[in-house]
This record gives C-alpha cells, sequence and structure tokens, in this order.
C-alpha cells in the first residue's frame, strides 16, 4: 500500500473541523452501516467557493444495495477535486451521477439535488444531451472511437453544430489536439485510426474529444491507471493546465497522484463522504479517522 | 509437519485426511498412464469424427460430380443442310413471315437421306428423323432469319442430337440391352455407328444448359429459368429481410424495455427460426396468394415466403453482432453527448454490421436452398420461359432439380446432378463470402 506524503505523527486539529461529539472518535471496526449520527457528518467543507455543481443528499441504490449514502459535495469552477477512497466505496458511481452516466445502468437508482450552475440536472424536462456537452467524461480505460484521428475529435463538435465550416472544424480540432498536448505527436497522420495510438496516446485523444466540445467540467474516472509512468506524467501535467479554464473532478485509486494534481480532495468510505478539505490538509493533517487510515496505509 | 512420523498404515496419525507427499505422488504417478491413454483415445475419436465427416462430403462430391459431368457436354450431328428455297422461301420475297413459318424439318430429313439413301419406308424415315432433336429445326429458322443469305446454299452445320442418341454416345446406354429391347429402333444403332465413324457426330460444350429454360426434352432443358427465378426471389428477400431484421435487431436489443413482454417475443422469435419452412408455405398460400391475391408461382411470393423465413435467423444474428459491440464504446459516444439513436447509428450499427452482414448471407444461402415452402406457393409448376421480372411466374434451382429428379428420360438423370452441382456452387460462394466479410471486418477496433 501507498505511503503517505507526511510522517506518521498526526494531530487531531479540533479547532478546524465541526464533527458533532468530537470525543466520539469513530472506531475502523464498527461498520459505518450503524446509523450513528456521529458518523453522518462529513469533516471538513463540503462547499467550495464559485460551484459550478452542487450535489446535496445524494442517494445511490443498485437494486437492493445502497451504493451511496448522503452525499453532499460542492465542486468549485476553477478547481481540481481529487475523490479518493478503497476499492468499492463509490467514488465512480459518484462520478458518474453528474452526467447521468447511471441512467445507461439497469438498476440503479438516484436521489437527490444536483445542480449545475444552478439547474437542476435531474429535472423531468432536462436534456440529457445537453448535459454531457456540459459535463465531459474521461474514461478508465482509453476508449478512442474506431474512426480516424480527426473524426474522434471532430465527432463531438458535429454532432452539437458547434462548428459552420470546415474551416471552423479544423480550428477546433487542432486547437484541442494541441491542448491536449497530442497535436505534435500526431499534425502528420490525422488520418489514422484513434485506436492504433499508443495507450497514453489514446488517452490523450479521448481528453481532446472530450474538451472539443468546451464542456464546463470535466469528470476523469482514472484516468492514468491504465497508463505507464511516463503516460501518467503526461496527463497530470495537462490536468494541471485544463484546471485553469475547466472544473474537473478525478477519481483516483493513488493518493500520490491526488497529491500532485488536485486542490482539494474528498475521501469516501463504503459509500458515504467522511471528509472533504483542501489536499495538503487532507493528507497532512486528516481530521476523520478513517480518513487518516486511509492515508497512513493503515486501510485500504 | 516431519515427513518420517508415520504409523503402519503409512499415514500421519495426528492428521487425518493428509496424504503423505511419496504416497500421493505414487498415486499420481500410477494413474497417468491411464489419463495419457484416455487423452490419444480422445484425440483419436475427434479425429475420426472428422475424417467420417469429410469422407461423407468427399462421398456426396464425387457421386455428384461423378453423375452430372457429363451433362456439360452435348452431342452434336453434322448435316450438310442445303437451304433449298423451293421449301424455305417459295416466294422469292425473303419475308420475315414466310421465313418464321417455313417446314425446316423438311431440310433436316433432305440432309439425312442424302447420308443414309436407304430408308425409304415411312417407318424408317420417322426413325431417321428422330435421330436429330426436335429443336434443331428452330436452330435452323433462328439462322435464317438471322442471315437470310444462306437461302439456296450448302452448309455443314452441327445439329442438336436427340437426347436418347446423346445417351447412346455418351455410352449412358447399354448396346446390347437396347438392341433387345430399348426404345431405339433397330436401325438406329447402325445409322448412330455410321455417323460416328465418318466423324460426323461430336460432343460440344453445353452452353444451352446455362441459357435455355426447361423443356420436356432433355436436350434442350436448361437452368436458366429456375436460376433467374431464384436471382429475383433472392433479391426480394434481401430487400425486404435484411432492413427489416436490421430494424427489429436494434430496437429489440437497444430500445426495448426488459420486461416479460420482451422476453415473450424473443422466445418467440427464436422459435421460429427453428419452425419446418414448409409452414411459411402454407402461410403465404392462405396470405400472399389466398387472401392478398398476389400472383402464383412468382418469384415475388416466393420472396416474400423466403423473406418470413430469413428473418429470424436475421434477427437473432443482428442482435447477437449488436450484443458483441463493446460498452466502452456505447460510453465513449454518450459521454460526449451523442443521442442514443445518434450512438446507435454512428457508432454501435458500423461495428455491428459484419456480423450482422454474415447472418444475413448464411441465411441468405439457406434460403436459396429451400425447395418445400415453393412447393406450396406453386413455383413448382412447369415453366418454359425465362422470368424477365420478379411477376413473372417461374420456378426456382431446388424445386428444378426436384423436377428433372422426377422425369423418366434418362438423360435428365446427369441433368439433375449437374444442376445439383451449380447449386452447391452457389451456396459455397455464398458462404465463402460470409467468411470472407467476417474475417475481413472483424476486430476493427
Amino acid at each position: 500500500m501507498e505511503t503517505p506524503v507526511r510522517n506518521k505523527d498526526l494531530q487531531i486539529a479540533q479547532d478546524t473541523v465541526t464533527p458533532v461529539s468530537p470525543e466520539s472518535k469513530p472506531d475502523i471496526s464498527i461498520s459505518l452501516d450503524d446509523e450513528r449520527d456521529s458518523d453522518k457528518q462529513t469533516f471538513g467543507d463540503i462547499r467550495a467557493t464559485d460551484p459550478v455543481i452542487t450535489v446535496r443528499d445524494c442517494n445511490v441504490y443498485y437494486g437492493d444495495t445502497h451504493a451511496l449514502k448522503n452525499i453532499d459535495l460542492d465542486i468549485g469552477r476553477s478547481e481540481v477535486v481529487a475523490l479518493i477512497g478503497p476499492s468499492g466505496c463509490g467514488k465512480s458511481t459518484f462520478l458518474r451521477c453528474l452526467n447521468r452516466m447511471n441512467d445507461t445502468i439497469e438498476s440503479a437508482r438516484v436521489s437527490g439535488q444536483f445542480s449545475l450552475d444552478g439547474e437542476d440536472i435531474y429535472a423531468r424536462d432536462a436534456d440529457v444531451v445537453l448535459l454531457r456537452s456540459r459535463i465531459g467524461m474521461v474514461f478508465q480505460k482509453p476508449n478512442p472511437f474506431p474512426k480516424s484521428i480527426y473524426e474522434n475529435v471532430a465527432y463531438g463538435p458535429r454532432i452539437h453544430g458547434l462548428a459552420a465550416s470546415r474551416a471552423e472544424m479544423d480550428d477546433i480540432v487542432y486547437g484541442s489536439l494541441e491542448r491536449a498536448g497530442l497535436l505534435d505527436e500526431v499534425r502528420d497522420r490525422l488520418d489514422d485510426r484513434g485506436t492504433g495510438l499508443s495507450g497514453g496516446q489514446q488517452q490523450r485523444l479521448c481528453i481532446a474529444r472530450t474538451i472539443a466540445v468546451n464542456p464546463e467540467v470535466i469528470l476523469m474516472d482514472e484516468p492514468c491507471s491504465a497508463l505507464d509512468p511516463l503516460a501518467t506524467a503526461k496527463v497530470e501535467d495537462l490536468i494541471e493546465e485544463l484546471s485553469h479554464n475547466y472544473a474537473i473532478a478525478i477519481v483516483t485509486h493513488s493518493m500520490h497522484q491526488a497529491a500532485r494534481v488536485s486542490r482539494r480532495t474528498a475521501y469516501f468510505h463504503l459509500g458515504r463522504l467522511i471528509e472533504v478539505d483542501a489536499t495538503d490538509k487532507i493528507f497532512t493533517n486528516p481530521g476523520h479517522r478513517l480518513t487518516e487510515d486511509y492515508v497512513t496505509g493503515r486501510f485500504g | 509437519m516431519p515427513h518420517d512420523v508415520k504409523n503402519s498404515e503409512g499415514t500421519r496419525p495426528s492428521t487425518p485426511g493428509v496424504i503423505p507427499f511419496d504416497e500421493s505422488r505414487r498415486r499420481v504417478e500410477a494413474g497417468l498412464a491411464r489419463r495419457y491413454r484416455q487423452e490419444r483415445r480422445f484425440r483419436l475419436v475427434g479425429l475420426g469424427a472428422v475424417i467420417l465427416g469429410l469422407s461423407f462430403l468427399a462421398f456426396l462430391f464425387v457421386t455428384i460430380v461423378g453423375n452430372g459431368y457429363g451433362a456439360f457436354w452435348q452431342t452434336y450431328i453434322k448435316l450438310d443442310i442445303t437451304f433449298d428455297a423451293a421449301v424455305i422461301d417459295p416466294d422469292g420475297g425473303r419475308k420475315p413471315a414466310d421465313l418464321s413459318s417455313a417446314n425446316y424439318g423438311r431440310l433436316i430429313r433432305n440432309a439425312l437421306l442424302d447420308i443414309f439413301p436407304d430408308a425409304n419406308n415411312r417407318k424408317d424415315r420417322r426413325a431417321l428423323k428422330a435421330l436429330v432433336s426436335t429443336g434443331a429445326a428452330f436452330d435452323l429458322r433462328g439462322r435464317v432469319m438471322a442471315d437470310p443469305g444462306l437461302i439456296g446454299s450448302t452448309r455443314p452445320i452441327w445439329l442438336l442430337a436427340d437426347d436418347k442418341i446423346d445417351m447412346l454416345f455418351k455410352g449412358q446406354i447399354d448396346r446390347s440391352v437396347e438392341r433387345e429391347s430399348g426404345r431405339l429402333k433397330g436401325r438406329q444403332l447402325a445409322w448412330v455407328d455410321k455417323l460416328i465413324a465418318s466423324g460426323r457426330m461430336e460432343k460440344h460444350f453445353n452452353t444451352r444448359f446455362f441459357t435455355a429454360g426447361d423443356s420436356r426434352e432433355p436436350e434442350l432443358a436448361g437452368i436458366w429459368g429456375a436460376t433467374k427465378g431464384s436471382f429475383f426471389m433472392l433479391l426480394v428477400t434481401i430487400l425486404l429481410a435484411f432492413p427489416m431484421g436490421v430494424a427489429a435487431a436494434i430496437y429489440l436489443e437497444e430500445f426495448a424495455p426488459r420486461n416479460r413482454w420482451i422476453d415473450i417475443i424473443e422466445i418467440n422469435i427464436n422459435n421460429l427460426a427453428a419452425v419446418p419452412s414448409i409452414i411459411f408455405g402454407l402461410l403465404g398460400l392462405a396470405v400472399f396468394i389466398n387472401y392478398m391475391g398476389l400472383p402464383r408461382s412468382t418469384p415475388l411470393v416466393g420472396g416474400l415466403v423466403l423473406t418470413l423465413m430469413t428473418l429470424p435467423v436475421i434477427i437473432i444474428a443482428g442482435r447477437a453482432a449488436l450484443k458483441s459491440v463493446p460498452p466502452s464504446v456505447r460510453a465513449a459516444a454518450l459521454g460526449i453527448g451523442a443521442s442514443r439513436v445518434q450512438m446507435i447509428m454512428h457508432h454501435v450499427l458500423p461495428l455491428a454490421m459484419p456480423g450482422m452482414l454474415t447472418g444475413a448471407i448464411i441465411g441468405m444461402a439457406r434460403a436459396l436452398g429451400e425447395s418445400a415452402p415453393l412447393l406450396m406457393i406453386g413455383m413448382i409448376a412447369f415453366i418454359v420461359e425465362v422470368p424477365g421480372t420478379p411477376l413473372d411466374p417461374s420456378t426456382a434451382l431446388p424445386v428444378q432439380i426436384f423436377l428433372w429428379a422426377d422425369s423418366p428420360e434418362r438423360a435428365f438423370v446427369e441433368r439433375t446432378s449437374a444442376a445439383i452441382m451449380v447449386l452447391l456452387m452457389f451456396l459455397l460462394l455464398m458462404n465463402v463470402t460470409a467468411v470472407w466479410l467476417r474475417n475481413r471486418f472483424e476486430r476493427r477496433w
């Protein structure tokens, strides 16, 4: 298991967190399915300055399984939020709620208030296609379309009608590839198949494809887990650059990655949001015992 | 745990159920020989099954080709035909109406009498005329209509021999039996021998087999009518069944809700793929011919019946092809903001198309070889004219084979096998195309 950024001498900072009863430190041996008030409160600050997405009281069921329990979270406009936690804790599920990809899963039931720039995402008359043009997604395993590189990037703008002419489309495609850091590598082979690129290039192609439709938020579900370290480093640099213009929520298994790229980090555990705070604080001075156990490697 | 602590049975008394290492190794080694023997036997059985299957196939091919090979050659008799103007064109006006109704049979008879002048009674003359096919007169007429300049000249013309002479020349008729009780009249054998000796009887390639329609006379019969009928039928089938099947597969796979009704539909479609084909023929008779009043014996109705038969196959293959498209492609398309229909049309369908095409071609190949449903809707009739449109009455290749197999003439035996060879070749071609398509487009992602 990975070692944390700082040493193991940690102090519970009583003044910055707001638990209901500070003396009842939650024990790791108790399952969080016990409905205890002290367990329900999220440590840290779920709010963000200038949020682009706000989530309140999110609950997700897969059939009878209660996968996400009462999640509240904000995602700020120009920040990178890392969602960390052990396997099966619900972070990918939460991410998929934000662009309604859980709609494609038959057994999933989502409840709660989700708003993008103040508009309800799950309203009855909400347009899912429009939503997904404003919230883009990059998946764990790179999945470029089996078309040419140009077509991969051009498909989104084409179906959304973003380009009025071939020249405009060229601008969009070249610009997206440039911002994804891929243009130099593929400039002379834009008609080659997207699936013929290396893993890291494919993932950057997927990122280029996502930013070509000019979203406000980019969701990334473990984008580097299938890539080698060099490609990972390139993608992480890219994320850092993109964070100036887009809000990014990134699910990651690697705490190192979370520490490297994000400004805020949210720790999920068995379907609950345990703690949300500035990344530095989560890794050096976590408030909740479970967060501490996870970042120090005692658990997960 | 110590290995050497054993009691008299060789087991460790303190840990029941645990076999000591050397004992377990001994047991494994003892069983190895038997296991390898079983494996060898199993492989031999598999090999034997393959060899048996292949030998049946080889037997089938050898028999059919052996029987049908002769049909591709046809016996012709060379006669010196004098295009006597007195017979053909007595008025001398060379009017087409006169030329077409002239008695060309007389020209043939005259030419034969020139070679065999001693055939002077009526019975002999009739036997002499029977050496040549009844269609030979029409051949001559065709030549004269095309080139009236032939009138007045004498040319050596290769004329089609009668089917019994054809069989004799090919050695299919036992001469000793024929002499006693055959249908060849006594002197015909001698005449044939004389023609052969003087080089006037030869076998030419039987192009008529491929260009003519059906006929009662074997030497005039061809499969072109049946082939065109089959072709029109398959055309109607593929134009109707493929779009419907693909659309149904897309709906059932992508849009239909997962409930009891859809399960019932799915079960019924799977069952329909196994329904005996003659039932579709009955359905076609009842609905298309009786109720809708469509013309009987036409490739249109045949195509409609085969559409019903092929549709379940295409739907099942289509659903399998759609299911095989990886969910990552769908997720990528949806994630970028494509609507459901856009995702299916732009991404899923192109990837599933090779599988659908393969299923369609295999369904077509099955439809090509079907005869039972066509019997019900009347495509079994004896139709001589080659169909010009799908609305003309016609027959189909498998039905033609069935009809010829039933015919009494000896010459139809080899023609039946030849028609089977042609049908098998088409089926082989279609299946090879299906395999080629599948290999070419596989794993494009």
